[in-house]
């Protein structure tokens, strides 16, 4: 079964679990993201027939908020921080570096479907600014030149 | 006994050679007692304190003492590595400036635990709300102290309760601002981390205050572990029956339940979040009607940031009158603040309301990094403004920095030095806030875009000195004309840079040039033929093959081919590629 086929299958479930509170469907639609990474079309049409409420509601609610995506993501999330700290101690020039590395631009996948860059606001730790974020891993202080070795390691993980 | 390291630093800049007598002090005390097995002693390059005299640091225990003389090296030795007791009077934190009521059990009890909550005082003040006051007695109370919100804007908490507590309807909400949108910030996701059970307090009691039965947490998804702490601080407090119905007995009932955002700084605003928890697309609307009025589902619903319900408890149980001791004349208690940016040492720091931000920047800040002159302290975030270094004696205060063209907003405070561009500052918050305008309103979705523009042209350089009026009429049009407080303050930075800086946007405008180096057209690379070592190897890194010559004749950049990347700048081993 795909992730897409269980996700559907799935769904039922997480609905009943919200069905009866008021304003839900935020709610829902992160327990759909937390698990799958993303709100595919076919959940949003099914959503919005199990909700009783249209889809263009929900895709209102899905656009307008950064947190939810439409398109899968990559295996490895890189998250790179450009809050002030951050942006302060040049995270802007981290950022160029994975451009130049990978090869994508900000809200993008590889090729591969190995990574997607996201350029992100605070992480919470400014105290190590600059920081990266790649999946639940935090990198504080992070240098230009420490990337490529940092991203291989993820690339030969998976070999 | 556990193996222990101690790390040693002279913080005082001047004196090169005391460090090492204090070391071999050290290891002698050390060889006396017998001791140099388990205890491992390292001279450090940086311990993270600045101008402390000397400092040592104990791992693992990470207790760190400052200001320590030859005397007091017994005492270390005796007490705290043989005894395992901490000196007092030498403990760093003891001197600072700093005064930790709202963090005050951050790191010190186990934020899992409702027993250590209770063992430091916890719930008491609930069980006299419910006990001894009536819902009068709070709102007097918290009109005593002078609590007003640390959300931002700083209305006086007691106000905002007692609207809602005269509001006749049989449902009311209390919500939980946890959204901290603040780029920068994260003083509300530590109180949510480090002591949950100190909001959820703070919560009941509002519950209890207004007349309402229900409250919401409303908390940013980034955040998961303030998620689950405070998820597990609900099931903690339904069990002991401190949540749920007849608390403690009376007949006061209360439930919590955690609503999440979802990457959305307007959602920050109140009726935006409100909206937000209704499971709508967070866009405000105009008010009046005032949430206390018209809020959540229609009915009185008051809203307050994390900080200010964290306050809450020790105010109702220390009494308003003492929270009113500390502070200024409008302005009680204190503040925590995010210190970021370009100071010593970054991280959270409580201040009483009235220290200088020269204090906060310097005393517990340590400073400016690499001893750089300082230029500014930016407060407020992307609805704030900048103070430049002649105010650093202002006492920090909601009326102050509201005077100076800043705001105190929700807490991050950010050092800026004279290597930071304030034109290139004041693009990256109106960045922030084109991103996160909800396109609602005209003024805000338009307005911020133009701003916008007219700064990357300035740092671009086709800046013209119209657009100074331009810039200042806009940001005027926004302030009077936006929906919500997003797109009123949007043009903070910008207005606040201009006010104090209008000489560095001229240079940019008239003479093309980035002082700071951080506006990329406006530097040039260029290599100095003398420092030139001739060894290539910015050629050969260069990724536009915009460096030219040869081992023989020297280098040089071909202004034309070369896209500023910086490269050469950041390889050259001899400092022989300048930037200006
Ligand atoms: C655009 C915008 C963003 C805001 N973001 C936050 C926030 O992240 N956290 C917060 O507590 N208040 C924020 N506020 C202020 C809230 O609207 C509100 O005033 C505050 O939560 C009230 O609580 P208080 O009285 O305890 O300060 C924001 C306001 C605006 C206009
Ligand atoms: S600004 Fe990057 S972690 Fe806060």
């Amino acid at each position: 079964m795909t992730k897409k086929d269980k996700l559907q299958a799935d769904l039922e479930g997480l609905v009943k679990k919200w069905k009866d509170k008021k304003g839900n469907l935020i709610m829902i639609l992160h327990s759909i993201e937390n698990i799958y990474g993303y709100v595919p079309r076919e959940t949003s049409l099914k959503l919005s027939r199990l909700l009783n409420v249209p889809l263009a509601r929900i895709y209102e609610v899905i656009t307008f908020y950064n947190y939810f995506k439409l398109e899968p993501p990559g295996k490895h999330n890189v998250s790179i921080c450009m809050g002030t700290a951050c942006y302060l101690r040049n995270a802007d020039s981290l950022i160029e570096e994975i451009e130049k590395i990978l090869h994508i631009k900000e809200g993008q996948t590889t090729k591969d479907e190995m990574f997607h860059l996201d350029v992100v606001r605070c992480l919470g730790c400014c105290g190590l600014a600059p920081v990266m974020m790649i999946d639940e891993k935090v990198y504080g202080k992070v240098k230009k030149n420490e990337i490529v070795d940092i991203l291989s390691k993820y690339v030969k993980e998976e070999e | 006994m556990q193996k222990k390291i101690i790390y040693l630093r002279d913080t005082d800049s001047a004196q090169q050679d005391r460090i090492n007598d204090f070391y071999t002090l050290f290891s002698n005390e050390l060889r006396d007692a017998n001791l140099q097995e388990p205890v491992q002693l390292v001279k450090i390059a940086d311990i993270g304190l600045y101008e402390k005299g000397i400092t040592v640091k104990i791992l693992p225990e990470n207790i760190v003492y400052s200001g320590i003389k030859n005397t007091d090296v017994k005492r270390i030795v005796e007490e705290t590595i043989k005894g395992n007791k901490i000196i007092k009077e030498l403990l760093y934190e003891k001197k600072s400036k700093q005064m930790r009521a709202v963090l005050k059990n951050c790191g010190y009890i186990d934020p899992e635990s409702l027993e250590d909550y209770i063992a430091a005082g916890g719930y008491k003040a609930l069980i006299k709300v419910l006990l001894e006051m009536k819902p009068e007695n709070v709102v007097e109370e918290l009109k005593k102290s002078g609590l007003r919100g640390r959300g931002g804007a700083g209305y006086p908490t007691w106000m905002k309760w007692n609207f809602a507590r005269g509001m006749n309807s049989p449902e009311k909400y209390v919500i939980c601002n946890g959204d901290e949108g603040d780029p920068g910030a994260y003083m509300d996701r530590s109180v949510l981390e480090g002591d949950p059970h100190s909001v959820l307090e703070g919560m009941i009691i509002a519950g209890y205050t207004i007349g309402s039965s229900k409250g919401y947490f409303y908390i940013r998804a980034e955040y998961p572990l303030a998620v689950e702490r405070v998820q597990k601080a609900i099931d903690q407090a339904v069990s002991a029956g401190l949540l749920g119905n007849n608390i403690l007995g009376s007949n006061f009932n209360f439930e919590l339940e955690i609503r999440l955002g979802a990457g959305a700084f307007v959602c920050g605003e109140e009726t935006a979040l409100i909206a937000s928890i209704e499971g709508k697309r967070g866009t405000p609307h105009p008010r009046p009607p005032y949430p206390s009025v018209k809020g959540l589902w229609g009915k009185p619903t008051i809203i307050n940031n994390v900080e200010t319900l964290a306050n809450i408890p020790k105010l109702i149980a220390g009494g308003g009158a003492k929270f009113a001791s500390v502070g200024t004349e409008k302005s009680k208690g204190t503040k925590v603040f995010a210190l970021t940016g370009k100071v010593k040492n970054s991280g959270l720091v409580e201040v009483p309301m009235g220290i200088t931000l020269r204090e906060i920047i310097f005393d517990i800040g340590g400073g400016i990094l690499n001893n750089r002159a300082i230029k500014a302290v930016q407060t407020g975030g992307p609805s704030g403004g900048v103070i430049p270094q002649e105010f650093l004696d202002t006492p920090v205060d909601y009326e102050n920095l509201s005077k100076l063209g800043s705001i105190m907003g929700s807490g991050g405070m950010i050092a800026i030095d004279e290597t930071d561009c304030l034109v290139d500052l004041a693009k990256f918050y109106l960045k922030f806030c084109v991103d996160e305008s909800c396109g609602k309103c005209a003024p805000c979705r338009l307005g911020g875009y133009q701003l916008l523009r007219i700064l990357e042209k300035i740092s671009e350089g086709n800046g013209e000195l119209e657009d100074l009026n331009k810039l200042k009429k806009i940001s005027y049009a926004m302030q009077k004309a936006s929906l919500c407080g997003l797109g009123q303050s949007a043009s903070n930075p910008v207005f606040s840079t201009i006010r104090y800086f209008e000489d560095e946007y001229k240079k940019h405008i008239v003479e093309k040039k980035c002082q700071a180096g951080k506006c990329k057209a406006l530097i040039y690379f260029k290599i100095h033929p003398q420092k030139c070592k001739k060894c290539g190897l910015c050629m050969k890194n260069c990724p536009s093959s915009a460096i030219l010559g040869s081992r023989e004749a020297g280098y040089v950049i071909d202004p034309q081919k070369c896209i500023k990347c910086g490269v050469c700048f950041d390889v050259c081993k001899f400092k022989a590629v300048m930037k200006e």
